[in-house]
């Protein structure tokens, strides 16, 4: 069973943004990176199945971590591997931002298809744009079905032989309001992973190690040629909601403050 | 190609209120560009909703009715939504910016060629048509978005961003469109929606609400906050980060995707304020906010911020409470 496993990688999460002098996005200068949060849970999913997989007889399921950046991306790409993944994918691109969710997904659509995969995981949507639609689309240029806000994924055996190729999976989904459900779907699918339904593991030094030796296949991207359906014009800081008054001090000034306010303003002491 | 169309949702025979919301967007929408505002909405059994949208200013209620539309389904939805916009012609879709929507509406749009516009918050007169503002970095920034393609345009429209008080009063016609649906269509299989074991932790009657977040950094950290929960008699809450690590159970979890709380008092500690987090907590009556970035969006919804190091701010706060508790 053939895994690929769709990742982005995105700003950390604590760093400092400032928008760019054309407004038009975020300065990138000085930025660290790191993998989407929603997408390392979809690697460790693929990764817990694979291993899953190989007990009931399958050793050769395979998981392919998948990017689509500037070189950076590399780096993401190595720390999957290290994980566990057993190749990557490099689509080599330095004009993302030049190409809408169509155009983005188009790109990746063309490099899965030459690897025909069983399953296709991706995080649920993304820290920086969030907009939440890349797996959904990717599914529809696949023509395969999907299910999205995943928490949990079983793969569904043939009984009788558990080594065979399986054919469905049963997912575990996320509705609103504490509500969950099962879906089944046929094979090859595409699911939207939320955070939270594994627990994330760290590379192992031997992982690390062994990174080294596996294959990261780049892929030049073909350059933007479809005109964007979208387009995101100007990028700015939020104006607040409310008036924020903002205390200051040492520690114990400012706990002072507080429980002035506990006493007298909101009167919970 | 005219008008604004708003795709609403059901939930046990009534409208839900992100729907009423949404479609308090379109009618706005359509006003502003001097068009007309119809709904559709989707399913079997759909009359008492009809019923519920036959008071609302809208130049049409379109009605689809089909058994295979219930269970939803991504392709059902699709396939039956693909007719009506066909139909119907629209130059906006607005939808209400919920789980259900996240999984169909960038499929629909995919197939008319455009790109939703997801999760937005407000909707602006521009120059060369509607602009509309989303959220990125988790809130930390906002955005202008245009539609540039020909299609209809789709939106959907983030939860409490518009008021549903705001819908306007009106007797519009209905017009039931038949779409062609067969099973061999939908591809997965869909069982009864449930709910884990009863929640035992009900945050939301508590007058006091010490929530935790990220920034407490690691799970031996977490008695920092509940110490501060029990200088309050508070209950201990958190953003889903701390729950999706197993350091609180989710039943204690704010958010989209935990509880709905309006306390006395909400203290966000080490929370930066994602959106998912927001929606859950911003109905508070005071919030109290401890970060250590300055423009984290938790300070937006704060009455009192505190942009400092929790690790000091907050054993500090304890002991100020127990002392002034004498």
């Amino acid at each position: 069973m053939k895994i690929v496993v769709a990742v982005k990688q995105v700003p950390e999460r604590d760093a400092q943004l400032a928008v760019r002098a054309d407004g038009r996005w975020i300065d990138e200068g000085d930025l660290n990176y790191a993998i989407n949060e929603p997408d390392a849970y979809a690697l460790e999913e693929a990764l817990q199945l694979k291993e899953a997989l190989q007990q009931v007889g399958q050793p050769d399921a395979e998981v392919i971590a998948l990017c689509a950046g500037p070189e950076r991306v590399a780096s993401t790409l190595r720390d999957a591997l290290a994980k566990g993944a057993d190749r990557a994918i490099h689509i080599r691109a330095d004009d993302l931002a030049e190409r809408d969710t169509l155009a983005l997904v188009a790109l990746l659509a063309e490099t899965i298809r030459v690897e025909s995969p069983d399953l296709i995981l991706t995080g649920l949507q993304s820290d920086d744009l969030g907009l939440g639609q890349t797996g959904v689309v990717l599914a529809e240029l696949l023509e395969i079905p999907h299910a999205t806000l995943i928490l949990r994924v079983k793969v569904l055996h043939d009984e009788a032989n558990p080594a065979a190729l399986p054919k469905r999976v049963e997912v575990k989904r996320e509705l609103e309001d504490g509500w969950f459900q099962h879906v089944e779907l046929p094979l090859p699918a595409l699911l939207t992973i939320q955070s939270g339904g594994n627990r994330l593991r760290y590379a192992t030094l031997m992982g690390i190690k062994r990174a080294k030796a596996k294959e990261t296949r780049t892929v030049e991207a073909t350059p933007a040629t479809a005109t964007p359906s979208v387009a995101l014009e100007r990028v700015y800081l939020p104006e607040k909601q409310k008036r924020t008054e903002m205390l200051k001090g040492t520690p114990a000034e400012i706990a002072a403050q507080i429980v002035e306010k506990l006493r007298f303003e909101v009167r919970v002491l | 190609m005219s008008g604004v169309l708003v795709a609403v949702e059901q939930r046990d025979g009534t409208l839900t209120r992100l729907s009423l919301e949404a479609l308090a967007a379109g009618q706005r929408l359509a006003t502003q560009l001097a068009m007309d505002c119809s709904a559709v909405v989707l399913g079997q059994g759909i009359s008492q909703v009809l019923g519920e949208l036959s008071g609302m200013d809208l130049a049409k209620v379109f009605a689809v009715e089909h058994p295979l539309l219930q269970p939803y389904t991504a392709d059902g939805y699709v396939h039956a939504l693909e007719q009506v916009v066909k139909h119907a012609v629209p130059g906006y879709v607005v939808f209400p910016h919920s789980y259900l929507v996240r999984d169909f509406a960038p499929v629909l749009a995919t197939r008319f060629s455009q790109v939703l516009i997801p999760d937005v918050i407000a909707i602006l007169a521009g120059p060369g048509g509607p602009i509309f503002v989303r959220q990125l970095f988790q809130g930390k920034l906002n955005a202008d978005y245009r539609q540039v393609g020909d299609g209809p345009c789709f939106v959907s429209v983030q939860a409490g961003s518009f008021r549903a008080e705001a819908l306007e009063a009106g007797t519009p016609p209905v017009e039931a469109i038949a779409v062609n649906l067969v099973p061999e269509q939908i591809r997965t299989t869909p069982s009864a929606p449930f709910r884990e074991v009863a929640q035992t932790v009900d945050l939301t009657t508590a007058p006091v609400i010490v929530s935790v977040g990220r920034g407490i950094r690691e799970q031996e950290n977490i008695p920092l906050a509940q110490e501060l929960a029990d200088a309050l008699g508070a209950e201990l809450a958190a953003s889903r980060p701390i729950c999706d690590a197993g350091w609180l159970p989710m039943e204690r979890q704010v958010g989209s995707s935990g509880q709905t709380v309006s306390p006395k008092l909400y203290l966000a500690v080490g929370i930066s304020g994602a959106i998912q987090h927001l929606v859950g907590m911003k109905g508070s009556k005071t919030v109290i906010a401890i970060n250590k970035d300055e423009n984290a969006p938790i300070f937006e919804v704060a009455d009192y911020g505190v942009a400092g190091d929790l690790f000091e701010v907050v054993p500090a706060l304890t002991k100020a409470i127990l002392a002034a508790k004498g």
